[in-house]
């Protein structure tokens, strides 16, 4: 049997569900016998490879490369699971939300709080332009799977992992699978 | 005390003459999910949870079990298809219309919002979030107000006016322009009608009225207070 070409993504989010997917500790090595990682934050792969099996993406859609990621990763990938409540509900980075759009966010953030030197950054092609309003990522691209959690503990991901290595669907359901935060 | 048959999924039970089916179903230790109710208090039937189906002669309705009346010969099912998807959609329009986020909230593991959402299935929310501008009133000597994480299921109104007499609370606005106030819109540490008894705090179903100085998920309380209060004072019962 041919190995399942395995993702994870990082978007707007702290990396905290990658952490948590760390701490799966020596299953990792059991799940290396099923999969192969293709393209990850912790792979040094530059390019999301095309015919992915399966991709967690974590993080929200705060910024323009957050959302031609997403959009790319759908493309190229048969089954994306929104990882983490950042991805879900788009959690703490869209509290910036509350304060209106892009301009007045940049604005409080780097002019008005900014003690040293306050300006706002501007490099274009650099830096990636915030868009107005952060989202969750199943605004933007069809999900097919959801694993709450900020983060999802390493329990929940394997509970959620394991059966879908066998071509099997896991049963997201009750708190110690679906609870938020 | 006249007795009245009712058949709630199936199963024959008994209740007392103008009990609601809420009370009904508990007292025979059927679950149907609730929000805006709560022991002691008044029923409003605003958070529409506990609807249940009622099967008539004329077909089938949706009625809210905490406010109608048990009837000789009713047949109600608490959980199907349809009510279950209802009670979902409830709870993410409920997410997706204030500003829950959970991982920086007092009452994360302990609130009744969160457990629902767990009840129902909600693994996400099918509607567009809002992101509310809300009020937060930290202007009381020892609790706070975060409206973003309202529900506006009115228990602090009726709990404050019913149980303790003091009528802080009310309801201000409408559509989404709702607003809990607090003395006519005073900050709250400005309303002398506030005896600072927590009541209000210890029935919000979420984080929204908090004891300052409480940490992401540090927040417990003690749902047995109200209880034991009204069964103070309605069987006095003086002790707990
Ligand atoms: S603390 Fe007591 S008196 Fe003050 S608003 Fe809450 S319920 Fe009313
Ligand atoms: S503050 Fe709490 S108790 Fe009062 S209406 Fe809002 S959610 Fe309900």
């Amino acid at each position: 049997m041919s190995k399942i070409r395995l993702a994870t993504v990082w978007l707007a989010g702290c990396s905290g569900c990658h952490m948590s997917f760390l701490d799966l500790d020596e299953w990792l090595f059991d799940l290396a016998t099923f999969v192969d990682v293709v393209h990850s934050p912790i792979a040094d792969v530059k390019e999301y490879p095309d015919n992915v099996d399966v991709c967690l993406i974590e993080g929200a859609i705060a910024n323009e490369e957050n959302l031609e990621i997403a959009l790319n990763v759908r493309k190229k990938t048969k089954f994306v699971i929104s990882f983490g409540d950042c991805a879900i509900t788009a959690n703490v980075p869209a509290m910036r939300n509350m304060l209106g759009k892009a301009d007045s966010v940049l604005k409080r953030a780097y002019l008005e709080l900014g003690e040293v030197n306050p300006q706002l950054p501007y490099e274009p092609g650099i830096v990636p332009v915030l868009l107005d309003r952060v989202t969750p990522l199943h605004e933007v691209i069809d999900i097919d799977m959801y694993i709450p959690g900020c983060p999802p503990s390493a329990q929940r991901i394997k509970e959620a992992i394991a059966p879908l290595v066998q071509g099997e669907k896991p049963v997201m359901e009750g708190r110690e699978m679906i609870k938020f935060g | 005390m006249a007795v009245k048959y009712i058949r709630v999924n199936g199963k024959m039970i008994s209740a007392r003459a103008g009990e609601t089916i809420l009370d009904a179903a508990k007292d025979a230790n059927i679950h149907i999910p609730r929000l805006c109710h709560l022991e002691g208090v008044s029923d409003v039937a605003a958070c529409r949870l506990c609807l249940v189906e009622l099967e008539t002669d004329r077909g089938s309705r949706l009625v809210p079990a905490c406010a109608t009346p048990v009837e000789e010969g009713m047949t109600v099912n608490t959980h199907n298809e349809k009510i279950n998807e209802y009670r979902r959609m409830i709870i993410e329009l409920l997410f997706a219309e204030g500003n829950h986020v959970c991982a920086v909230c007092v009452v994360n593991g302990n609130c009744e919002l969160q457990d629902l959402a767990i009840e129902v299935g909600m693994d996400h929310s099918r509607f567009e979030y809002r992101f509310p501008v809300r009020e937060v009133d930290l202007t009381h000597q020892i609790f706070g107000k975060d409206q973003g994480r309202c529900i506006f299921c009115t228990r602090c109104v009726r709990v404050c006016d019913e149980i303790e007499g003091a009528h802080v609370w009310d309801v201000a606005g409408r559509g989404h322009n709702l607003q809990i106030v607090s003395g006519l819109k005073q900050p709250w540490g400005n309303v002398d009608a506030c005896t600072k008894c927590g009541k209000c705090v210890e029935s919000c179903p979420t984080g929204s009225l908090f004891f300052k100085g409480s940490a992401v998920s540090e927040m417990q309380r003690d749902s047995g207070k109200l209880e034991f209060l009204v069964q103070a004072r309605d069987k006095h019962e003086w002790t707990r």
